[in-house]
């Protein structure tokens, strides 16, 4: 833990909400400590920013150690910044040289609108999971834990799959904007428990049906998602979603839902 | 201020049984006329939120961050208790709940912990049902490890993000009775006051958070899921940046007493402060502490590197302060050892104040892979914060604050002081006393949520009657115009200095005061010093931007604000009890070997605090708490 500090310059996208247009500004960050995250730059820039009287930039944040999903913007082009399998509160200025110029914009994607600066609002995530990324077994139903045995291996497989913290960094990187990614990871880790067999298929298309009337894109193998997870969520998980979904659509009983842009919204879940 | 425990005769194995054969039952066609508000998506607010929508109530859940799924509950690391005793090494019921009345130091009911221990086992079914994936054996069953403060192993984990995968899994029920139309969500919410009407919880006062509009929301009950208040020490805090007191401080003024406030939990493994600059302190996972070993140069003052100092010069002081649960002490007793090795300059790193935790005898003895597959996440989050790699060389670690026991009293119902307004998970006083063991935090909120709330305000809505109260009921607008008011007030200082500033230099006060080892000198002295600087924050606050607008300055003035008020009680409730015991330690009551001595005969007791008016001091109750079925013994882990 050095004390070294390096100077930067900055610039960040500024929104005054939804319906501003944006720009991006240019800002100085002398002095910021290598030891510091990216995000506890910002709060450096901001402290500075609230003294001149200016506005402090908004950006999402919370845990702060990587696991909430809340923070993320892209850095210099990419999702959570240039390190990889990091979120941006876990990205720390070591990774920056002095005199680098660093451009921070909100996360890109028609099912993502931006809030304010580097907000973003990615409430269609949780309608994704609304869509059918559960089990359904209300409490009390459960069976003894141990009375389903699960092979190690693909409990480990089921883990990787679950360790998707939600930030969207796989929407933001996909040309397309396709939340393929996140729903292979749900389908996949569910999909591979035999607790959550009984509701695989139907699973597997109504959260696919759901993508789009949500203004996520398709998916076309750029494999960008699977570059900047900041959880290594490998693009197998969408290999698994698409052999669901075909099992689904050819040989279970279940239908696939007609779903256009109106009807195939659930209810909003960020309005009253 | 009446404190009825309303804790059902008999036997203690039998006490839950009871309650539950006892309470009233609301027929399941009329559930769906009632509606009830979570404050909160953690562990408790998100399986509360989905399990009373199962039952048929509609449900009005809030939430500070965009997402249910942000709630902090999803950084805790190491894994949750149950008393399944999978592993044939003697843990039953009767274990784990001794093992957690002995660790909370014996300030915790005999009853709530023996419900707990009873539910623990029920919470593994529901959550492996739910699909969480925990770690397995290879045949296919669950594995288990150990933690602080047990013998056995009885902890349940999924790597190190047990916590992450608990949390979506009630994060994905609440989805499902989101899409069901049984729960409505509102996220970026801030809950800014409680309505009570005749004496009843009636609802709650929100600001959107996103357009500042003050919202109300009438409810038949109010159930607050809103966590601790350890961010009353940061940046000395591993909570996330949103955690705070503001909901509990709320009820707290509406009549809702405040229990043993200074019962604040230090975790002895977080990465330790470097700078100033540093928003929050990061944890290292307690499960570290079964494979690492902490130590200290033997010679105060030794800077050489770790490699370089020879076994022989090396003080592993917990195996030798207490070798019978070694490194795997509990949290409050290994915090203090750190800072007394520090106390005497055998602290390490640039600024002293941290001890090794090592890993190169584990690696020895199982190899690279096995380290890397039981902590691999841990030790990439360490490598990336200070760019050491803790396969190489020991981790460095000091303790911060992390949990606190101390909350909203509630009773056996998890009801507080106001009818109507119940409390769960981290935000109540109730099962861990005055230290709480590892893995329990997370056994205890979804205990309260997906198993004991169902029942217990179920008892509550048969037993009660229910006036109409809508939104234009004139309480809604005292209320809002309340809110409102001290909205403007803290935006009309127009001073120089930022909430997080006031924020940084409270945190430092209070870790400096009322921290891990206090004083009646230092508490006064905070108490002053804490005058003083709610006197600057109203002269000085500087808020950039309005009231009309997504602005987080805004939020977290009012956060601060309610921090400097609750502080003050903090220190008061620790200057108060007479006694040093589990996590509150006062240097003036301590055994000769520096361990916390307590007083049974007249510290046996909850100490709620009642609101007594705007700068008036609270007054003061007491909650015995009678020991029927276990032995009070001095707490041993040597």
């Amino acid at each position: 833990m050095s004390s070294a500090t390096i100077n930067l310059t900055l610039q960040v996208w500024r929104q005054n909400g939804p319906l501003d247009q944006g720009r991006l500004e240019t800002y100085r960050a002398d002095n910021i400590p290598t030891a510091a995250s990216f995000l506890e730059m910002l709060d450096i820039v901001n402290e500075r920013l609230a003294q001149e009287g200016k506005d402090p930039i908004t950006f999402d944040h919370d845990c702060r150690e990587g696991i909430c999903g809340m923070c993320g913007a892209v850095v210099n082009g990419r999702p959570h910044g240039h390190e990889q399998g990091t979120t941006l509160c876990q990205l720390h200025m070591r990774r920056f040289r002095d005199g680098d110029t660093i451009i921070i914009e909100p996360f890109r994607a028609r099912a993502f609108p931006v809030l304010k600066d580097l907000a973003v609002d990615r409430s269609a995530l949780d309608r994704l999971i609304q869509a059918g990324g559960f089990i359904s077994v209300n409490t009390g139903q459960a069976p003894e834990a141990n009375s389903i045995p699960i092979p190690k291996a693909t409990a480990d497989l089921a883990f990787d799959a679950a360790t998707c913290i939600g930030c969207g960094a796989c929407v933001a990187a996909c040309p397309n904007a396709s939340a393929m990614l996140f729903v292979g990871a749900k389908v996949s880790h569910l999909a591979l428990l035999p607790q959550g067999r009984p509701e695989a298929a139907k699973r597997a298309l109504l959260m696919t049906a759901q993508m789009t009337p949500l203004g996520f894109g398709n998916c076309t193998n750029h494999k960008e998602c699977e570059v900047e997870c900041p959880k290594g969520i490998s693009i197998s998980h969408i290999a698994r979603l698409n052999r669901e979904f075909l099992k689904a659509l050819l040989a279970s009983p279940e239908v696939i839902p007609e779903m256009s842009a109106d009807q195939g919204r659930l209810p909003p879940a960020s309005e009253s | 201020m009446k404190l009825e425990a309303r804790i059902p005769g008999g036997p203690l194995e039998s006490k839950w049984d009871r309650h539950r054969a006892e309470v009233k039952l609301v027929n399941p066609a009329n559930k769906r006329k009632y509606t009830l508000i979570v404050v909160g998506t953690g562990l408790a607010g998100a399986s509360a939120a989905a399990s009373l929508a199962e039952l048929g109530y509609n449900v009005k859940a809030f939430c500070l961050q965009d997402s249910p799924r942000r709630a902090h509950s999803i950084a805790a690391q190491g894994g949750i208790n149950a008393a399944k005793n999978y592993p044939n090494d003697g843990d039953s019921i009767w274990r784990l709940f001794h093992d957690t009345i002995k660790g909370g130091d014996f300030r915790a009911r005999e009853a709530n912990v023996y419900r707990l221990a009873q539910v623990s086992n029920w919470i593994i079914d529901h959550c492996v049902a739910q699909g969480i994936p925990f770690a397995r054996e290879y045949g296919g069953l669950l594995a288990n490890r150990s933690f602080g403060g047990a013998l056995v192993s009885r902890t349940f984990y999924a790597k190190g993000q047990t916590g992450q995968q608990l949390l979506l899994g009630a994060y994905s029920a609440l989805m499902r009775q989101v899409a069901a139309g049984q729960v409505q969500m509102f996220p970026r919410r801030e809950m800014l006051d409680l309505v009570v009407v005749n004496g009843q919880a009636r609802g709650i006062v929100v600001r959107h958070l996103l357009t500042g509009k003050i919202e109300r929301h009438p409810a038949h009950a109010v159930i607050l899921a809103t966590g601790g208040y350890a961010n009353l020490y940061s940046p000395i805090s591993t909570n996330g940046a949103g955690a705070n007191v503001t909901a509990a401080w709320r009820a707290f003024k509406r009549g809702a007493g405040f229990a043993n406030p200074c019962f604040t939990q230090i975790h002895p493994t977080c990465i330790p402060l470097h700078g100033d600059y540093q928003s929050k302190l990061t944890l290292m996972s307690e499960s570290l502490r079964n494979d690492g070993r902490v130590w200290v140069p033997l010679t105060p003052g030794d800077k050489r590197r770790p490699v370089d100092i020879p076994e022989r010069e090396r003080d592993y002081y917990l195996e030798r302060l207490y070798p019978t649960y070694g490194n795997l002490c509990p949290r409050d007793i290994a915090s203090r050892a750190a800072k007394r090795q520090c106390d005497q300059g055998k602290g390490v790193g640039p600024t002293g104040r941290a001890v090794y935790l090592d890993f190169a005898d584990a690696i020895r003895r199982l190899g690279r892979a096995e380290i890397e597959a039981r902590y691999g996440n841990l030790f990439q989050m360490y490598e990336k914060i200070t760019g050491d790699d803790p396969y190489r060389t020991p981790m460095m670690i000091y303790p911060a604050m992390h949990y606190t026991m101390g909350g909203l009293w509630v009773d056996y119902h998890l009801m507080t002081t106001i009818p109507g307004l119940f409390a769960l998970g981290e935000c109540n006083f109730s099962d861990h006393g005055a230290n709480r063991l590892g893995a329990s935090a997370l056994m205890q909120g979804l205990a309260d949520g997906y198993f004991i709330i169902p029942y217990t305000i179920c008892d509550y809505l048969a037993n009660s009657s229910f006036p109409e109260v809508t939104e234009s009921h004139p309480a809604f607008a005292d209320i809002e115009a309340e809110v409102m008011d001290n909205i403007r007030r803290l935006l009309a200082v127009k001073g120089r200095r930022t909430p997080a500033s006031f924020h940084r230099q409270l945190g430092h006060l209070m870790w400096e005061y009322c921290g891990m080892a206090r004083t009646d000198a230092g508490l006064q002295k905070a108490r002053q010093l804490l005058a003083e600087l709610r006197q600057e924050f109203w002269d000085n606050l500087l808020i950039p931007g309005d009231a009309a607008t997504f602005n987080q300055n805004l939020e977290r003035a009012g956060r601060v604000a309610d921090f400097l008020e609750f502080a003050d009680l903090v220190a008061l409730d620790a200057l108060t009890r007479r006694e040093s015991c589990g996590c509150h330690f006062n240097e003036a009551f301590q055994t000769e070997e520096h361990e916390p001595a307590r007083d049974d005969v007249n510290m046996r007791h909850v100490a709620v605090w009642e609101y007594a008016g705007k700068d008036r001091e609270p007054l003061f109750h007491k909650e015995p708490l009678e020991f029927e079925f276990v032995k009070l013994a001095i707490r041993s882990y040597k």
